[in-house]
């Protein structure tokens, strides 16, 4: 090349990074990153979430973003595995530089990363279920969903009302499975209830129907709780069904999506669960004070995406919500101001409850949040 | 006591009957080529797939079941042609790790044709459990044994009563001799595969309606129906059926009576137990004696 034009262009390109340069730094985006398990075993958690993200960010910035700066999504996929969860949250805190992280599908995913952003020192709000999140509290580590503890508490509750005292457990090998089959077992006599058999199965089985007959012919079995998400309780639900056991059947929040109602097909009939409120929204009574959030919301997601809401693309709306009003609190985004505003988030309403977090709750939501919720005619109602 | 049992039974058979097909299907084409072809767990979840979305895009259900197993028997026609074929006369374990590669390749091309999500397919004649002496079983399952149970016959007619199905045995046991005397044992090797692809897809439309489908399926189901194949002895028709039945009943047994935590790890016992002790399998000869 001619050394003049060398010369020129060198130039020409200097001058354009000094101009582009410049009116960035003033204008930087507010980086927001994010892992979800968008694909695999936890797609239909992850997906709603990734969803729900995207959207609402982008309403955001339509109305001029949060403190005068636009906000930017950094999102990976893990595929529901803890080792790229780990990979990816690496990637967002060193390559990328965002400011905040919120993400975690799944328990497993979050577990994973805890040690990634408490070394950091970076925000994290989790979408996943497991109490060990929050418990011992961790000072960067934040949740939205209600914990698989309250999950055992509300169907303890019910049962407690339907004079159900002894019950069988089926749970799967996840995280979040392990985890609220042992929150279970520790509050279950809190209500006066007895977990008399306790089976398993793998992420993979197909068919649960042997452990099923052994909790079925157990002697004084009145109903079965299922702690679980994905394929497992769908089979579970289909295998109970298929067995004729009539008895309640209470699954976790963990299936709170109509692609469970869809799997499990007729199957899913009268089974109950424990989960938000947005899964009912229309048919809340008008005093709710979480109505208008949730319905709002609802509409919102489903014209878009054409697509039934779930609880989680709900757990997704309320840590962006979060963040976004801690960011505005803290009238920054030092992460450790932000921390702090997100530690005295008081009467959120969202999609999950009322949040109240404190220094010792980093999740704020408490047992009220959750509505026992049944299956009738293929669609969720509330049970009375 | 005794409908426990029963259940127990009845569970095992129906999974059995799952990881029967499957094994078919690769003593189908050991039987021809030597070969182990761990993309056969990739063909019975090609078949359920294309079936949910074939069958979402208005086709109705034995239609979209034809065109799903036209489709597989095509991607198993193309794997021979394109995967296995050029490979030439390479070892029966290089030949292996091609179907090994295969399989990873078919599964992610699934994730992008279709998506990662699971799926259920209706299941043929309705899903209200048939009660027998106290236990269940669902009217699916019964479609899967005796659908089956009509391959088994179909293949043994066909690799003792056909000529083809003679030239096939032939090629396998000496691949030399089988040219000497004029068999093709290139479109030999040909139709086994295709005729393995058809197999797997029928066993994956089969058990959808039990078992969801989705893109990733197909791992665990051909090491249970490799399991299977060799629990009752790589090679044989029959073995294939009773290895199947075999691990599914041991699986039911175990989650039952041992432990349900356990369950795949008691099936895989039994599996090196049986080949410590008759290392051919269960029904397992020379498989050239055998269909």
């Amino acid at each position: 090349m001619h050394r003049r034009t060398l010369v020129t262009a060198i130039v020409v390109l200097g001058a354009g990074v000094a101009g582009a340069l410049l009116p960035a730094a003033a204008q930087q985006p507010i980086k927001v990153g994010a892992f979800l398990s968008a694909t695999g075993p936890a797609a239909f958690l992850g997906d709603p979430e990734q969803k729900t993200l995207e959207m609402y960010i982008e309403e955001l910035n339509a109305k001029g973003g949060v403190l005068g700066r636009k906000l930017q999504l950094v999102s990976y996929d893990d595929g529901g595995d803890a080792e790229k969860a780990r990979t990816f949250t690496k990637r967002l805190i060193e390559q990328d530089n965002v400011d905040i992280i919120l993400g975690g599908t799944t328990t497993g995913t979050t577990m994973a990363v805890v040690p990634l952003v408490e070394q950091a020192g970076i925000p994290f709000i989790s979408m996943a279920g497991a109490v060990v999140i929050v418990e011992p509290v961790k000072k960067w580590v934040f949740k939205t969903p209600h914990t698989d503890r309250m999950a055992c508490e509300r169907i303890f509750t019910d049962m407690k009302a339907r004079k159900i005292a002894k019950i069988g457990m089926i749970s799967g090998a996840g995280g979040f499975d392990k985890s609220m089959r042992t929150e279970c077992l520790a509050v279950a006599k809190n209500f006066g209830v007895s977990i008399v058999a306790d089976e398993s199965y793998g992420a993979q089985d197909t068919d649960m129907t042997p452990q099923l007959t052994k909790i079925r012919n157990t002697a004084g079995v009145q109903a079965v709780v299922n702690p679980g998400f994905g394929q497992g309780p769908a089979i579970v639900t289909k295998n109970f069904r298929q067995l004729g056991m009539t008895m309640p059947l209470y699954q976790s929040h963990g299936v709170a999506s109509k692609q469970f109602i869809e799997l499990a097909g007729p199957a899913a009939e009268g089974v109950r669960l424990p989960a938000a409120a947005l899964l009912v929204a229309e048919i809340l009574p008008d005093s709710d004070k979480q109505k208008p959030v949730v319905v709002g919301y609802k509409k919102a997601y489903e014209a878009r995406f054409k697509s039934d809401v779930s609880t989680f693309g709900g757990h997704a709306y309320d840590a962006l919500m979060i963040a976004v009003d801690a960011i505005k609190r803290a009238g920054s985004t030092d992460k450790g101001k932000v921390r702090d505003a997100i530690e005295k988030t008081k009467g959120y309403i969202g999609t999950g409850g009322i949040v109240n977090m404190s220094d010792k709750d980093h999740m704020g939501l408490d047992v009220s949040a959750f509505r026992m919720l049944e299956v009738k005619n293929g669609s969720w109602a509330l049970a009375k | 006591m005794f409908d426990q049992v029963l259940q127990f039974l009845f569970s095992g058979i129906t999974v059995g009957a799952i990881y029967a097909l499957v094994a078919l299907g690769f003593t189908l084409i050991y039987n021809s080529s030597r070969i182990i072809n761990f993309a056969q767990g990739e063909f019975v979840m090609i078949g359920g797939m294309a079936t949910v979305f074939l069958l979402g895009a208005g086709l109705p259900m034995p239609l979209a079941a034809l065109f799903a197993v036209a489709l597989c028997t095509l991607v198993g026609l193309a794997l021979e042609k394109l995967a296995i074929e050029p490979a030439g006369r390479a070892s029966v374990v290089a030949l292996i790790i091609i179907t090994i590669g295969a399989s990873i390749f078919l599964r992610g091309v699934a994730q992008l044709v279709w998506d990662k999500k699971l799926h259920a397919l209706p299941p043929f004649t309705g899903d209200a459990p048939i009660h027998v002496a106290g236990a269940t079983i669902l009217p699916q399952s019964l479609w899967v044994l005796i659908v089956t149970v009509f391959l088994v016959l179909a293949l043994r007619w066909f690799f003792t009563g056909t000529l083809l199905g003679k030239a096939m045995l032939a090629a396998a046991d000496n691949r030399d001799a089988a040219q000497l005397v004029g068999i093709n044992v290139r479109r030999v090797q040909l139709l086994s595969f295709a005729l393995s692809a058809a197999l797997g897809a029928a066993a994956g439309i089969l058990v959808a309606p039990i078992t969801l489908t989705a893109y990733d399926i197909g791992t665990m189901i051909g090491l249970k129906g490799f399991a299977a194949a060799i629990l009752g002895g790589i090679g044989s028709g029959p073995g294939a059926i009773v290895g199947g039945l075999v691990l599914g009943v041991v699986e039911s047994f175990g989650a039952g009576y041992v432990s349900s935590a356990y369950k795949d790890a008691i099936a895989f016992v039994v599996i090196l137990l049986v080949l410590f002790l008759l290392p051919r399998g269960l029904l397992g000869g020379g498989s050239a004696e055998r269909v």
